[in-house]
Parts: structure tokens; C-alpha cells; sequence
């Protein structure tokens, strides 16, 4: 008996050593591709070394591969950051309803499908991370999500946190213009629907001066407010409003209100942002704009051009390229990039706005957005030029992980569709363990 | 690129930077400045030199010429083969094509506002069959749609009615720079019929699949009566909806069946065998269920665009299909077919590239987009490829038509610059 504890005692360090060395992961390094890093030139024939769900180190043919790594040879390859989409409705969910023109404490994530297929999808399409937003069809109507496209089934498992301690985890989606007119008894004008927003912020701000002043007396702190207390972040800054507008002079009241209150905010679709690329510019907010093979189908949308990426960029402001998923296919983000520098942007400039300058919206460009040592390991394997029609999305890595594989025929269907793909709730996560 | 008039007595050249802006730029200026009364009079003769040109036969001539006058193709070959005339303006590009034909839209029907009180003429809702509604009476040449899909080198449409009644009316085939519905090429083109569960969507007769085929047998068996009296002589009145329907069933016109389910292919097709008309399926989502049945009918597709959104009846869509058509030697065109949203319409070019990127080749989807969609919509006598004696609809582009960086830098539509 003796003995054998012993043996038992001698063991315990062997075995805590092998489970040390089975938590840390074999380094993957990827050789031979073309890698766009984003923040620096692209460098021909690079290395890029991940382990742990991080990158470890991005550089030329010269870079040193640690020991032990395991070598995916990628020559001929392109390699991106994993894809970031500033606008999505994947994971089918909803928002505010008709009671009320503006639902700040509406969230998304209480309806959002993590099996959804239409997840998948946007893997396809390179896609990584994305701010899923509910509709437009109200001055606002909810709060979004920052989502990575972790393949799990809990929402929650999937959240990026802007401020964990607070547990903001995604944006306020607001809307002026003609979506938000109509959909119930008020607003039925714009004037009416920059009125209701102006109140209920002012409100948020007495709501705001009541805690300050209750100094933590809990006598004095004012009973929870779900509506305002959403609101109150938006007005620390801790919320950024994702704001739906198209017409040029509805464009110049999402800026003035934002101005008035002093929040954080991207400009949303931005249709007729050509019209005030200076005015955008100057306000320093950020525009989150989408490419379209036409323009027209809501009046809004009438003067909608694809130039929008080029003038923005021109006239300096930050923009980003978004999918709107379903009005795009995620499958196809890389296309809308293509059409913006068909009209104009710059390759670099349409790179970024598919990438880092998402993050930087969505305040998560510590972790996400380009390939830097430290950041999460998400890429995207291409086949070709990223611009280029005849280019494949070939594979999607998220922190590490491959969710995506061409070269597997169950993933390679979910990019050219077929029968059964995308019917709701049938189609499972390939690389969900066991499956 | 380069722009130039070669004149007997004066040689002006006009040499573009290559940016696209510039090259805009200076276009419109030489448009604006000089070449108005060239843009107005078709009578101009024009030489365009190429590295590539589709022919749209299939074959790719390289550093060929295109020599148009009048509005009509006179000599396309070899560079030094062909003499320049005097006077002759000479364009030069990249690639040059046929005017792309886009074989299904609704554009000049329905607008770019999608405002149903001013420009929404694609679907009347009062009865589900209206074989009497002409595209002709409601097309807007206009419409900035239809200067869209020109920008983007297609230069013949044929449009009409949208899928979601039995029968939504007929369309008919135009170009893209007519300025009157009556120039169109064919005024009363093909029937539009749909068929499966869009039509419930609409109306509330036919609630079903059972009942909306019962329906149109019905109409197709009195149809065949009218024509027996119209022959005969013996009619008392004239039906315009009957007198649709007949020459259907005489073979003067076509039906071009919008129908996405395999089950709903199946039912076109029977349709089809027992009233024995000519007939052009469209959409077909699901068609690589029902492969054999439809090469063995021998009918043409005109595919739905290789980019439409999964969901509805063409949830199993998929991108792979017109490379799964031209494998299977079923002919076929591209469309771009009718949206309700945002963007307000597709654009062939964009659609046939997705289709490129999914296993077309390049060559066919010009071929696709050109002399077969002629051929399909009886129209290959006049234009549909670039051959002699044809009319000079061409299309120049700075590089492979289908990259998505490449651009139009000129569309010519019966020897007329219109971009």
C-alpha cells in the first residue's frame, strides 16, 4: 500500500505538467500567403502565428516559427482579418413593438437565434463579428448586440463587451426618417420624431441627475427605470446610438441631436452621405454605409449611390461598410467591398472598412479588427484578391478555431446554397462537438 | 484609352488619364463639347478597337475591330483587316461585348420610389388571371431603372408583369434607349404566369396550389373554344383576355411560367404537355430536383438571378445553377427579375458574375447574357451578338466585364453612344 501511494504522490506532478501542456494549445503558423495586417502594408509571402485563440506574431518569410508549431502552408493564399459587419439581422431577431415609438429597454439579445443558419452564412461570407441590430421601424427600437460568431448555443456565450462591468455589450439602434413615421398612431412627421427623441433624453437626463444626487442613499435613488437607465448610458457614453437615416437633411438631424446631448454614434446606411461628405466629416461621427447593385426602392433610398465610400474618404471621415443583412447576403460582404472600390474608394480604404474601422464603431478594436500580437485570432483564408469575383472565401477561423471550411461539402453549401440549407431550425452546427 | 476623330482634313485626339474620374470627366466634357451631334445621329460611322471582343457566338476575337454604320454592325474582324473610313470615330477598350439582354424584368413597370401611388404598374390584384393587361399600355421609358441597367451594359429588356397572379399580363421585349413603348421591338411578347404559393399571397382566389391549376384549365379549355370561333368566323364579341389566351394556344406568343418548387415545375410542365403551348419556364429555384423532366421537355429557362434571396418558395436557391444548366446543355438566360425593396432591382452583369464566380465560365456567361437570351426571346435575327448586319448595340469595358472592379465606359445601342 505503501508503495503504491507512492507511485501516486511521484505522479501528481506529471500529471498536473501534461494537463498544463494539453490547456496550451500547439502554435498554428500560416505560411506562404499574402496577409493584409490592415493597420501596415501587406506583406507578400507572410507568416502569421496564432496559439491560444490569439496571434502571436504577423510578419515577412523571415519570421520565426516557434518549435512545435503545426504548419498550415497557405502559399497562393490571401489572409484578412476576420470580417467585421457594423449592420446585420442574422439570428433572426426582433425588436420594439407598435406600443410605443421608442423601446430603449427592447433588447435584441432576447430574441436572437444562435443556431440560426443564417450564422453560418455570414461565416461564409468571412464574417466574424457582428453588430446584430433590431429593426428600423422605430425612433428607436432596441438595444443591438456585439456578437462573435462563436459556434455555441447561448447568446451569451457569444457577447463582446464594450464595458463588462456594466455589461454593455452592443449599441442603441435608432431611426429618423420615414421608417419610424407611420408605424403607429406617432411619430407622423420628422419634426414629430426629433421631438419624442429630444424628451425622452431630457428625461434620461433628470433620471441621471436624481441618482448623482442620491450619493448612493438608497432612500433617494429613484426607483429602476429599464427605458432610462438604457438612456443613461447612451448619455455617459458608454452606449454608442446606431442611427438608421438615409436623406441628407435627416442625416444633419442625427448629428445635430447627437451634438445636442453629447453621445456616442455611427451614422447607419448614410444613403445621400455624398451629399454632406463635409458636414459628416466634420462632425467627426463615423458612417456605416452599405453598396447596393441599384438604388431606389424606398423614396428614402431614391438617391442612394454607391459613391458614398469613395466621397466619405475622401473628404476624411471614418467610414465602414456594412451588410444589412437580409438586404445583402453576408455571404457576400467581400462583393460589397469590391463595389465601393468600383466606385472610387480605395482598395486600403475598403479593406479597413470591412475590418478595423467596424471595430473602432463597435469600440472592440482592442481584441478585433486587424492582426496585431495579442488580438483574437479570427481570420479569413481567401483563395485570391480579395476584390476579385473569381475569389473563394476558402476558410473562417474564430480565436484559433476553423468554423468554417470550404473544402468540407456541408459548409461549402451554405455558400452556394441548395436544397435544405437555410430551412430554419433543421440545420445544425457542423463543428458543434460530437456532430 | 483613347478617343479619337479621324477626320480627312482635322485628327483630334483626345487622350484620357486612365482614372475612372478623369476619364468620366473628359468623356462628358467631349460629350458636352463635341459630341453632342455624334451622340444624336446614329448616321456616324464608328471603329472600335479592342483587345477582347465577344462575339457572343462563343468566340473571343483578340485586338479585334467593329466597324458600325448607321446604327448597323458592317465588318468586325482583325484590327488590320479593316479600314478605317474617313470620318469615322474611333473608340477603343479593354473588352468589348453585345449589348447584354436582360430576359425578365419589371423595370419601367415598377419604379425606383416604389411608391404604389405613382410607380408601381407590376401587379393588379382585382382577378388572378388578366391575360389582357399589356406591358406596352404601362411601361415608362423614363424610368431611371431602366437608365441603370443601360449604365451596366444591358441594352435589351424585356418587361412586364410580376410574378404573383396565374396570369399578370404580357410583356414586352425593348431596348434600353427607347423613348415611346411603341419602339419596342416586340409588343406583345409572352403571357406571364405564375404558379405555387406566391399567388395565395396576393389573391384570395386561388387559395390553393389544386385550385389555381383548376382555375386556369378552366380558362385554357374556353380559350380553345374562342380560338375553334375565331377561326370559324363565329364570334360574336371580342374578349380581350380570350384573344390573349388564343394566340397562346396558336403558338403566336410564348408563356413564360415564374414557378420556383421542383412539384411546381412538374405542374408547368403538365400544364404545358396538355394545352401544348409554347412555353419558357422562369425562376426554377429548384430545378436541379427536376433536371431530366425539364431537358427532356426541351424548354428554355430564364434562370433567377444567381443572387436572390433564400427564402419563400426559393428558399433552396442556390448559386450553382446556371453553371448546372450550361453543364447540362439546357438553354437558358439571365434575368433580374422583380424585388420589392432595397435595391429596386438586380442587374444581369452582377448576376451572371456571381454565376462565374460558381463555376460559369466567363465565355458562356457573355454567350448566357447575349445571342442565347436573343435566341430565347425570338430576337437573334437583329441583335444578340456582334455579326454583320446586326444592329450595333455594344457594350466597352476597361477589363474583364465581370470583375467587379472593372466598369462600362461606353454603351452603344443601334449606333448611338448613350453612355
Amino acid at each position: 500500500m505503501k508503495n503504491r501511494f507512492f507511485v501516486f504522490l511521484l505522479c501528481i506532478p506529471i500529471l498536473t505538467w501534461s494537463s498544463l501542456l494539453s490547456a496550451q494549445e500547439k502554435p498554428i503558423a500560416f505560411i506562404g500567403a499574402t496577409i493584409y495586417p490592415i493597420e501596415e502594408p501587406f506583406i507578400e509571402n507572410g507568416v502569421l502565428i496564432i496559439q491560444d485563440g490569439v496571434i502571436t506574431a504577423v510578419g515577412d518569410s523571415r519570421t520565426r516559427i516557434p518549435r512545435g508549431a503545426v504548419i498550415n502552408d497557405v502559399t497562393d493564399k490571401v489572409i484578412l482579418p476576420g470580417l467585421v459587419d457594423t449592420h446585420s439581422h442574422i439570428g433572426g431577431g426582433d425588436g420594439g413593438d407598435r406600443s410605443s415609438a421608442m423601446h430603449p429597454d427592447v433588447r435584441v439579445m432576447d430574441s436572437f437565434n444562435p443556431l440560426s443558419p443564417s450564422i453560418k452564412k455570414a461565416l461564409a461570407g468571412g464574417i466574424t463579428a457582428a453588430n446584430v441590430m433590431p429593426g428600423s421601424g422605430l425612433l428607436m427600437s432596441g438595444q443591438t448586440i456585439y456578437v462573435k460568431l462563436r459556434v455555441t448555443s447561448d447568446v451569451q456565450e457569444m457577447l463582446m463587451c464594450v464595458d463588462k462591468e456594466n455589461e454593455v455589450c452592443g449599441g442603441l439602434k435608432m431611426a429618423n426618417g420615414t421608417n419610424p413615421i407611420g408605424s403607429g398612431n406617432s411619430p407622423g412627421t420628422r419634426a414629430k420624431s426629433a421631438a419624442l427623441v429630444r424628451s425622452l433624453f431630457i428625461e434620461a437626463q433628470d433620471y441621471q441627475q436624481k441618482i448623482i444626487a442620491a450619493q448612493n442613499d438608497a432612500t433617494k435613488i429613484p426607483s429602476r427605470n429599464l427605458r432610462l437607465e438604457t438612456l443613461v448610458e447612451v448619455l455617459e457614453g458608454k452606449r454608442t446610438v446606431h442611427h438608421h437615416t438615409h436623406r441628407h437633411d435627416d442625416v444633419l438631424t442625427a448629428i445635430r441631436l447627437a451634438d445636442e446631448f453629447g453621445y456616442d454614434m455611427v451614422l447607419q446606411h448614410v444613403s445621400e452621405a455624398y451629399k454632406v461628405a463635409e458636414n459628416i466629416a466634420a462632425s467627426g461621427y463615423p458612417s456605416s454605409i452599405i453598396t447596393l447593385d441599384s438604388f431606389g426602392g424606398k423614396m428614402e433610398a431614391k438617391d442612394f449611390s454607391n459613391k458614398n465610400g469613395a466621397v466619405l474618404e475622401a473628404a476624411g471621415a471614418a467610414v465602414g461598410l456594412h451588410t444589412d443583412d437580409y438586404i445583402t447576403d453576408s455571404r457576400l460582404f467581400l462583393r460589397s467591398a469590391a463595389l465601393a472600390v468600383r466606385e472610387g474608394m480605395s482598395r486600403e480604404g475598403a479593406l479597413k472598412a470591412i475590418t478595423l474601422a467596424n471595430a473602432k464603431m463597435m469600440r472592440v478594436d482592442d481584441r478585433i479588427g486587424s492582426f496585431k500580437k495579442g488580438k483574437d485570432a479570427d481570420i479569413v483564408i481567401l483563395s485570391g484578391d480579395p476584390f476579385s469575383v473569381y475569389t473563394h472565401v476558402e476558410q473562417t477561423w474564430i480565436e484559433g478555431q476553423k468554423v468554417w471550411d470550404r473544402a468540407n461539402p456541408e459548409d461549402k453549401k451554405v455558400a452556394t446554397g441548395g436544397y435544405g440549407v437555410f430551412r430554419l431550425n433543421t440545420h445544425t452546427h457542423t463543428h458543434e462537438g460530437g456532430q | 484609352m483613347s478617343l479619337l476623330i479621324i477626320g480627312s482634313q482635322t485628327l483630334t485626339k483626345i487622350v484620357l488619364n486612365k482614372s475612372f474620374i478623369n476619364l468620366m470627366r473628359s468623356f462628358l466634357f467631349a460629350v458636352l463639347f463635341g459630341a453632342t451631334t455624334w451622340a444624336q445621329n446614329s448616321n456616324n460611322s464608328y471603329i472600335i478597337d479592342a483587345e477582347f471582343i465577344h462575339i457572343g457566338t462563343g468566340e473571343l476575337l483578340s485586338n479585334g475591330r467593329i466597324l458600325v454604320n448607321k446604327g448597323i454592325i458592317q465588318a468586325v474582324g482583325a484590327q488590320y483587316e479593316i479600314k478605317a473610313p474617313a470620318g469615322a470615330v474611333r473608340l477603343e477598350a479593354q473588352v468589348v461585348t453585345p449589348g447584354f439582354i436582360d430576359a425578365h424584368t419589371v423595370v419601367g413597370l415598377a419604379g425606383y420610389l416604389n411608391d404604389p401611388g405613382s410607380d408601381q404598374d407590376q401587379l393588379d390584384r382585382s382577378n388572378a388571371i388578366q391575360p389582357e393587361l399589356r406591358a406596352l399600355d404601362a411601361y415608362n421609358p423614363e424610368e431611371p431603372l431602366v437608365a441603370h441597367l443601360r449604365n451596366h451594359g444591358v441594352t435589351t429588356i424585356q418587361t412586364g408583369h410580376a410574378p404573383g397572379a396565374i396570369v399578370s399580363g404580357q410583356s414586352l421585349i425593348i431596348k434600353t434607349n427607347a423613348q415611346r413603348a411603341e419602339q419596342a421591338l416586340v409588343h406583345e411578347s409572352m403571357l406571364t404566369f405564375s404558379l405555387g404559393g406566391v399567388i395565395s399571397g396576393a389573391f384570395s382566389k386561388p387559395g390553393t396550389r389544386a385550385k389555381a391549376m383548376a382555375m386556369i384549365r378552366q380558362k385554357l379549355h374556353k380559350a380553345e373554344e374562342y380560338a375553334h370561333k375565331r377561326a370559324a368566323g363565329t364570334l360574336s364579341s371580342t374578349d380581350l383576355g380570350m384573344e390573349a389566351l388564343a394566340d397562346l394556344l396558336n403558338g403566336q406568343t410564348q408563356a413564360l411560367v415564374s414557378v420556383h418548387k421542383a412539384q411546381d415545375i412538374l405542374t408547368a410542365l403538365r400544364l404545358q404537355k396538355e394545352f401544348n403551348f409554347p412555353m419558357v419556364l422562369d425562376g426554377v429555384a429548384e430545378i436541379y430536383l427536376v433536371l431530366d423532366e425539364v431537358k427532356e421537355s426541351g424548354i428554355p429557362v430564364v434562370i433567377h438571378p444567381t443572387m436572390m434571396r433564400a427564402t419563400g418558395e426559393a428558399v433552396n436557391v442556390s448559386m450553382e445553377t446556371a453553371a448546372l444548366l450550361a453543364k447540362e446543355g439546357i438553354p437558358f438566360a439571365f434575368q433580374s427579375g422583380h424585388e420589392n425593396y432595397v435595391p429596386k432591382t438586380r442587374v444581369i452583369l452582377f448576376e451572371a458574375g456571381v454565376a462565374v464566380n460558381n463555376g460559369l465560365s466567363s465565355r458562356l456567361a457573355v454567350q448566357h447574357l447575349s445571342l442565347y437570351a436573343a435566341q430565347l426571346l425570338g430576337i437573334d435575327q437583329r441583335v444578340g451578338s456582334l455579326e454583320v448586319g446586326k444592329d450595333a448595340d455594344l457594350v466597352l469595358f476597361n477589363g474583364d466585364p465581370f470583375e467587379y472592379t472593372t466598369t462600362v465606359d461606353l454603351v452603344m445601342i443601334d449606333g448611338q453612344l448613350m453612355k
